[in-house]
């Protein structure tokens, strides 16, 4: 098991490097840079940030003191934003943007578990039509659509909520809602699924047959069993909601990384696009990494290894 | 009923069954797999109706430009922002009223347009037509979606198979590449790649492209190392054909269904992201239109003009729905047993 | 004999499906006595699965029993409520299934699996239920049971897997135990030693057994009455020597022959021609007619009544008709009967 992890963990930093150098080269390519974007800067600024950075120098060696920064922790200065590092861009904005990532992923988990569970007990009733035809809807109607309807019925219209901006967690329940759709539908309709097969596997059917009432069978047996594959749509849910929380942000007018990566993209802004292009990768692989890591620990047959057919 | 008779003794005499030909295996009416597809599909009613309305909205997309004079980028800032309204019907919604601080208005006669013009879906704050716009840009987001799908396609399938197929090296190779590449979102790549290339059509195509065949590619790799271990495919490996001709005469059509249902998943996944794209606003560049741009304009004044964003909102989501569901229907044909 | 444990009485047992309603189970009735072992036998969908399947209830959502009586300690098993039937499944009768890699559950240790009877049906405590799951793991043949125990399923072979099953099964001593091909996925020499280990173990507890099986071969092993299966009804059952040596029915002729013998080899095996009737619409009247050699008039038009052989024997066939030609049975079956005559001589000189 160690083993496996540190093997996973020199990809992981190998994938990032690359990562990390092909965003360099690409940006590179593009027109803009400190003097071209910012006048307000004072030479002894400019100075500095040459020192530091090497934008007066070859392209390679600006590669390797890039990489050279990087390996320290530093992602480069912003253009704007007051030239402010990047890594301190990250610190400041994380924080709306891990509680609503986390808050959408706990909702959309929970929900889509309980809905699909029911969906699959109650197959072929109305019940799990009803639960068809909402997964469909959450996964068919993009984020941002939701997250602009339920600003203007729930916030502009029927008060109940903030409109807008960041103030704890009253502003976070919209965009929590907007942003926990689409992995409650896909959690739902997959766990449906699993469901559905662990009910009719011959395990539950022996459960039965020792006397195990009905609601036994589901909460002793088949709930776990159902619930092990599901773990492993939690790294693609967790890039979704990454992905889907850049839009909704900015619609809330919350403060999150999410709107400044959009910000960013809208004025250029090399270094922070290259900075948080590589966060989001490094949240996305390590998020990937802990989930595997977790399979193997909840999965009996994988956590030991031996004789398992998985 | 027929009433109960006795036995009688002329019905005892054996009647000599033929047994040499009676048939060993289940009869019935023997289909080939591409009809139980098609049967299956058929009857699935949820698929069907999605078949027909996407049919509808593609069709009225590509056809409707050609019946409908107004030109979807003529501005006429006069007639901005007009709501909804259809001839002189007097349906609520469709009849050219605008509530403004609390008074309902006639917008129409506000703005001085002339007898007889109306606007079904009303204009946008450069007074262009928003109906126009809105077949126009749901062309082109659909537009989008095929030709990346098809690019997704065209990249994915010989992917996956040269990486099914190869040596080990050559497909540990081709793994690494995609994992690099999945490392980073998808739509990060995406943003990424738009930020580099020429803002414009193409650009959004191969964007999206870029990051759509991994998927393809996996899993059709997936699926042509379980066709590998077949033993058809192991037989005319030990006859000396070579890995080509097998690859194309035994497992291409046993890709197919793979095939035929990724691509269905595909589209809606571009539609997608060619309305994110758009509206956030690195998409399809002014003047021109799709569904995530009107969205992105409509959402701007969506407090006070909602129909705006409403339409092209609900014929994204309906796209979206029909060819998921399409997506989910051609799944159940292909593959009954995972309902 | 002895006293019924179990009365099965007009089963009739549907299943809708899309291409229509399907008898599978049609008017089918049998006695289980008290210690005895009966075999269920017949081809795959015979309706030999769903008969037991029935007796608790364990179906998939289209069946339906629309007749019959299903009578277990002078209750009908058919009108017992679902919560009165969970307090008798796993407790007067549990049920072994055919495919040990799949019947148990993959993220729960053994111990635990084995135990959960116990703690469904009684008060026992947690610790007491280990303890004899232990015990009976140990019964089945697990060796280092104690430590085993804290294994999950795919650390055990097929084989082992099934003595679990058994274990789980036999762990609050049921009164009846079916066995639905509890070796049929497994390996030849495996499949004897569990043979030998419900022989066993019925020995001990003195638990009747339905054995379903399509093989007549394993029957012999362990059964004491056999009863065979065809197109959803029992048309033939004996004792497992009246089956095996003087069998009446064209089917069992059929089902005979397709069976490798001790004694008897350097016969060609034989398969049986044709497919089993289809049970939408069902023959009107013998459903085995179209594929035997011996079928007459009467069997498209009448089903036959149950002819008596013996006072054990009986077979739904109109060849036992008086009023039917003389059946000349296939050599290979008079062979079977001279043999047995010839054995029951030795054994009585």
């Amino acid at each position: 098991m160690t083993k496996y992890i540190l093997k996973r963990l020199f990809y992981l930093v190998l994938t990032l490097l690359i990562i990390a150098s092909i965003t360099f080269f690409m940006m590179k390519g593009l027109p803009g840079t400190p003097y071209t974007n910012q006048n307000k800067m004072s030479p002894t600024q400019l100075a500095a940030l040459n020192q530091k950075y090497g934008f007066n120098k070859p392209l390679f060696e600006q590669y390797l003191m890039y990489m050279n920064n990087l390996v320290h922790g530093d992602l480069g200065t912003s253009f704007q934003f007051n030239n402010e590092p990047v890594t301190q861009l990250i610190g400041d904005h994380i924080g709306p943007s891990m509680q609503l990532g986390l808050q959408a992923m706990i909702l959309g988990s929970l929900l889509g578990i309980v809905f699909g569970s029911i969906a699959a007990i109650k197959k072929n009733t109305w019940i799990d039509s009803l639960t068809t035809i909402v997964s469909i809807l959450g996964l068919s109607i993009p984020s941002f659509v939701l997250a602009v309807l339920l600003q203007y019925y729930l916030g502009y219209k029927l008060h109940w909520f903030p409109v807008a901006l960041w103030h704890g967690f009253s502003s976070s329940i919209l965009p929590t809602l907007a942003l926990a759709a689409f992995p409650l539908a896909s959690i739902a309709r997959y766990m449906r699924t699993e469901m559905v097969d662990v009910l009719n596997s011959d395990y539950i059917e022996l459960a039965k047959a020792k006397g195990d009432a009905s609601w036994q069978v589901i909460v002793k047996h088949a709930l776990r069993n159902s619930l092990i594959p599901i773990i492993t749509v939690v790294g693609p849910m967790a890039v979704t909601i990454m992905t889907g929380s850049m839009v909704v942000e900015s619609i809330f007018s919350i403060p999150g990384i999410g709107d400044q990566f959009v910000q960013s993209i809208l004025t250029n802004d090399y270094p922070t696009i290259m900075g948080l292009t590589l966060f989001y990768s490094f949240l996305m692989v390590v998020v990937i990494l802990i989930v595997d890591i977790l399979y193997g620990i909840i999965d009996p047959r994988i956590r030991l290894g031996k004789g398992g057919k998985a | 009923m027929s009433q109960y008779l006795p036995p009688e003794e002329t019905e005892f005499q054996y009647v000599s069954n033929d047994l040499s030909n009676i048939p060993q295996e289940v009869s019935g009416a023997s289909r080939t797999y591409f009809q139980d597809v098609k049967r299956r599909f058929v009857h699935n009613k949820v698929a069907m109706v999605s078949f027909f309305l996407l049919i509808l909205i593609v069709l009225i997309a590509f056809v409707g430009p050609f019946f409908v004079p107004t030109d979807p980028n003529t501005q006429n800032v006069l007639f901005a922002n007009l709501p909804p309204k259809l001839g002189n019907l007097n349906i609520p919604g469709l009849n050219g009223m605008q509530t403004v601080g609390g008074k309902t208005i006639n917008a129409y006669q506000a703005a001085h347009v002339p007898h007889g013009t109306y606007y079904l879906f009303g204009t946008d704050y450069l007074g262009r037509d928003l109906f126009a716009r809105i077949l126009y840009g749901t062309r082109l987001s659909i537009i989008v979606a095929i030709v990346a799908t098809l690019l997704d396609l065209l990249i994915g399938v010989p992917y996956g198979i040269i990486s099914g197929l190869a040596s080990e090296r050559v497909d540990t190779f081709l793994q690494r590449v995609i994992e690099i590449i999945s490392s980073v979102p998808d739509l990060i790549v995406v943003i990424l790649l738009l930020i580099v290339l020429k803002p414009g059509l193409t650009s959004i195509i191969i964007a999206i492209a870029f990051t759509g065949w991994i998927t393809m590619a996996r899993l059709i790799r997936a699926q042509v190392f379980k066709l590998k271990q077949n033993e058809y495919v192991l037989a005319s490996e030990t006859l000396g054909e070579s890995k080509w001709k097998i690859s194309i005469r035994h497992l291409l059509p046993n890709l197919s269904s793979t095939i035929i249902i990724q691509t269905m998943f595909s589209i809606p996944t571009a539609i997608f992201f060619e309305a994110f794209l758009s509206f956030i606003g690195i998409g399809i560049p002014a003047p021109s239109a799709s569904l995530g741009t009107l969205m992105n304009d409509g959402q701007k004044a969506f407090h006070f003009l909602p129909y705006q964003m409403w339409i092209p909102a609900i014929i994204l989501s309906l796209i979206m729905i029909t060819t998921n569901l399409l997506g989910d229907g051609m799944r159940d044909a292909f593959d009954p047993q995972s309902d | 004999m002895s006293d019924k444990v179990l009365e099965v009485k007009d089963l009739e047992v549907d299943f809708s499906t899309l291409n229509g309603t399907v008898h599978a189970i049609r008017d089918v009735s049998f006695d289980l006595n008290k210690g005895e072992t009966l075999a269920l036998v017949g081809e795959s969908g015979s309706g030999k699965s769903v008969t037991v399947r029935s007796v608790i209830q364990l179906y998939a959502k289209n069946a339906k029993v629309t007749n019959g009586e299903i009578t277990f300690h002078g209750k009908n098993l058919l009108e017992l409520s679902p919560k009165e039937m969970d307090k008798i499944r796993g407790k007067d009768i549990s049920m072994i299934f055919q495919d040990p890699m799949t019947s148990l559950d993959p993220t729960m240790t053994i111990g635990k699996q084995v135990a959960e009877p116990l703690l469904v049906h009684h008060d026992t405590s947690e610790k007491e239920a280990m303890k004899r799951a232990q015990e009976v793991l140990k019964l089945v043949g697990i060796p280092n049971a104690k430590e085993r125990m804290h294994n999950y399923p795919h650390q055990f072979s097929g084989g082992q897997r099934q003595r679990i099953v058994i274990a789980m099964a036999i762990i609050d001593n049921p009164e009846i135990l079916i066995a639905d091909e509890p070796t049929t996925a497994l390996d030849v020499t495996v499949q004897a030693q569990i043979i030998s280990l419900l022989k066993d173990l019925q020995k001990k507890i003195g638990t009747s057994i339905i054995f379903i099986t399509h093989d007549l071969g394993v029957v012999a092993g362990i059964a004491d009455r056999v009863a065979v299966m065809y197109a959803g009804k029992i048309i033939e059952y004996g004792t497992t020597d009246e089956i095996y040596y003087d069998p009446k029915h064209p089917y069992t002729w059929g089902l005979l022959d397709s069976m490798p013998t001790l004694g008897l080899e350097g016969k060609r095996l034989k398969a049986i021609p044709g497919t089993p009737a289809n049970l939408i619409d069902p023959p009107k009247g013998d459903a085995f007619a179209p594929r035997s050699e011996y079928a007459m008039k009467i069997d498209e038009r009448l089903q036959p009544p149950f002819f008596k052989v013996t006072d054990t024997h009986y077979a739904a066939t109109w060849l036992l008709d008086p009023k039917a030609p003389k059946v000349t049975p296939p050599a290979s079956i008079q062979e079977r009967y001279n043999q047995y005559q010839k054995l029951r001589g030795e054994n009585d000189g």
